[in-house]
């Protein structure tokens, strides 16, 4: 079995979000990057898989040179190699016609990601690169089980789960709880070092979206602490008016 | 040129979400027609034309798959010469709208929070990094999807009830490979992501033993119930309860954290709330910054108050 797992190079949840260059710019000064979370669920599953069944894990991430030390903590895990696609990645469509390129020749059982990276949080890439190999896409799975050429996965759907069947190949957006997320341990450090990362360059142009300007939100005016249960309700009522 | 609004339901009633869809559509200068793959009523989908739309396509039944359905809407977008697909923000809809792009050449945005601005192409405002900060995204092909935020606009009101027709589209075989097995629903009377009101618990109830007055506070109001991810993580509560940056997002009018300390993963997932109320004993909770109303005191002694006083209210 092969798995394709696409990470994210993102900053941590606890980034404090700012911007450069007249606010055309994510400031990534003191930022530490890490595997988007919910890919994290994508490569933990990967590797348990891995495991169970026997299989072939490589990682695919789009961006530049700085996004390796990231990569090869996905080595660290469990991966067994890893395609570098060397661009920024500026927007879902590019992104994912990188990973479809990579991907098409690829023989693939699987490909797995994250439901949304947790920058741009676009949703978008799983279905545009399930759209652009023809195969089926799913999103958001919190389990998922292999037997035979089968998937068995379960998938949020508004106001419960859905339980879903699909012959591979396909792609799948993962959130939790999926897999328990897996902290690289020293051999798999050591030995992440020698495993093979291989650069490719692009393909196609990155146009249809662009970023222009960014702002943060409008700071909060102040919270207002009521003294008693009374008084709260009473702001609820007939300041805020929403009871 | 047509704007096509892809609504949605659940056991026969639109989405609220999926009104505000319309009601965006409707302000963008072509005519709305939207398109319901499901089960809502005909009675529902007339309503639409209230908030905006001038026709209103009815799929009946459900596709088993994501690929299935975006082949329907995008048929929809041909034969009625749409340039525009509005969703609002759902899994769903991002599933959807992703594949609906690719074969329609369109460029998509997600979490849209403005009316776009066309002055100089075509420009809408999107909320990124979980909703702590914001983008200006110039859309540049003919066609786009616009996947709006929960609350972003006002759901318009006024229009009359409008025609129902139905539809129907060629799927080809090769869409066909998902079968869906069965379905499970979530237990709770209220939708958390649909919810107008979330009332939350955070480790400061202490256990799962005492999430009976969470309970009587969201029955109290009408509100849906949520937890922090420690408390999940722990099983006190259900993982589809937790709320924050890597679950569920929400964005309800009254968000009511109760014992919750307010990490920053947290917060990303209310910060779309229109109010915030903490209740919370340390005064220096990170979650009053984030907060419209406050009380500094002991969940066990404020929450049963509060509900006995919004009790009274009704």
């Amino acid at each position: 079995m092969k798995i394709l797992v696409c990470i994210s190079h993102v900053p941590d949840t606890t980034s404090k979000i700012s911007f450069i260059d007249e606010d055309t710019k994510f400031n990534s000064n003191g930022v530490q990057y890490i595997i988007g979370p919910y890919d994290d669920y994508a490569i933990a599953r990967a590797v348990e898989l891995k495991e169970s069944n026997g299989a072939a894990i490589t990682v695919i991430n789009v961006g530049g040179v700085e996004t390796e030390p990231t990569i090869r903590k996905a080595l660290a895990i469990g991966a067994d190699d890893a395609i570098r696609v060397n661009a920024e990645a500026t927007d879902a469509l590019f992104v994912a016609r990188q990973i479809a390129n990579v991907a098409k020749d690829g023989g693939y059982d699987m490909i797995l990601m994250g439901r949304e990276s947790i920058d741009y949080n676009g949703g978008q890439v799983h279905a545009m690169v399930g759209e652009l190999l023809g195969i089926p896409s799913i999103s958001p799975i919190m389990k998922l089980e292999i037997e035979g050429s089968l998937a068995k996965m379960s998938c949020e759907i508004e106001g419960g789960k859905e339980f879903v069947e699909v012959a591979m190949p396909f792609v799948a957006g993962c959130q939790e709880p999926l897999a328990e997320w897996k902290i690289p341990n020293m051999r798999g450090i050591m030995t992440a070092r020698t495993k093979p990362l291989n650069v490719v360059e692009p393909t196609g142009s990155n146009n249809a979206v662009q970023y222009q300007k960014y702002e943060m939100p409008p700071a909060k005016s102040g919270v207002k602490i009521a003294e008693s249960v009374d008084q709260l309700v009473n702001m609820l009522q007939n300041e805020a008016k929403v009871i | 040129m047509s704007i096509i609004v892809f609504v949605e339901s659940t056991d026969s009633k639109l989405k609220k979400a999926s009104r505000e869809a319309v009601s965006y559509a409707s302000q963008l200068g072509d005519e709305v027609v939207a398109v319901s793959i499901g089960d809502a009523s005909d009675s529902e989908l007339a309503s639409l034309g209230k908030n905006g739309a001038s026709k209103v396509l009815k799929i009946a039944g459900d596709f088993n798959s994501n690929q299935e359905a975006a082949t329907a809407v995008s048929e929809l977008m041909n034969s009625n010469n749409a340039s525009i697909l509005v969703m609002s923000q759902s899994a769903k809809a991002v599933a959807i709208g992703g594949r609906v792009a690719i074969k329609q050449d369109a460029a998509m945005a997600s979490n849209v929070v403005s009316l776009p601005d066309t002055t100089n192409g075509f420009v809408v405002k999107t909320s990124i990094f979980s909703g702590k900060a914001f983008a200006q995204v110039q859309l540049n092909k003919d066609k786009k999807i616009l996947v709006v935020s929960k609350n972003a606009v006002e759901i318009k009101e006024g229009g009359s009830d409008v025609q129902v027709e139905s539809a129907s589209a060629t799927i080809p075989d090769s869409d066909k490979k998902v079968t869906v097995t069965g379905t499970e629903k979530t237990t709770g009377d209220v939708l958390l992501t649909e919810a107008d009101i979330v009332v939350s618990g955070g480790r400061g109830l202490k256990g799962p033993e005492n999430w009976g007055m969470i309970e009587d506070l969201a029955k109290a109001l009408g509100a849906a119930t949520g937890c922090s991810k420690p408390v999940s993580d722990m099983d006190w509560r259900p993982h589809h309860e937790h709320v924050g940056q890597t679950g569920i997002k929400v964005a309800p009018t009254l968000y009511i954290a109760i014992g919750i300390s307010g990490a920053i993963q947290h917060l990303a997932g209310v910060n779309s709330s229109k109010y915030i109320v903490v209740i919370n004993k340390d005064e220096e909770a990170p979650f009053f910054k984030a907060a419209d109303y406050g009380i500094i005191g002991d969940a066990f002694d404020v929450v049963p108050k509060l509900t006995e006083a919004i009790k009274a209210l009704k």
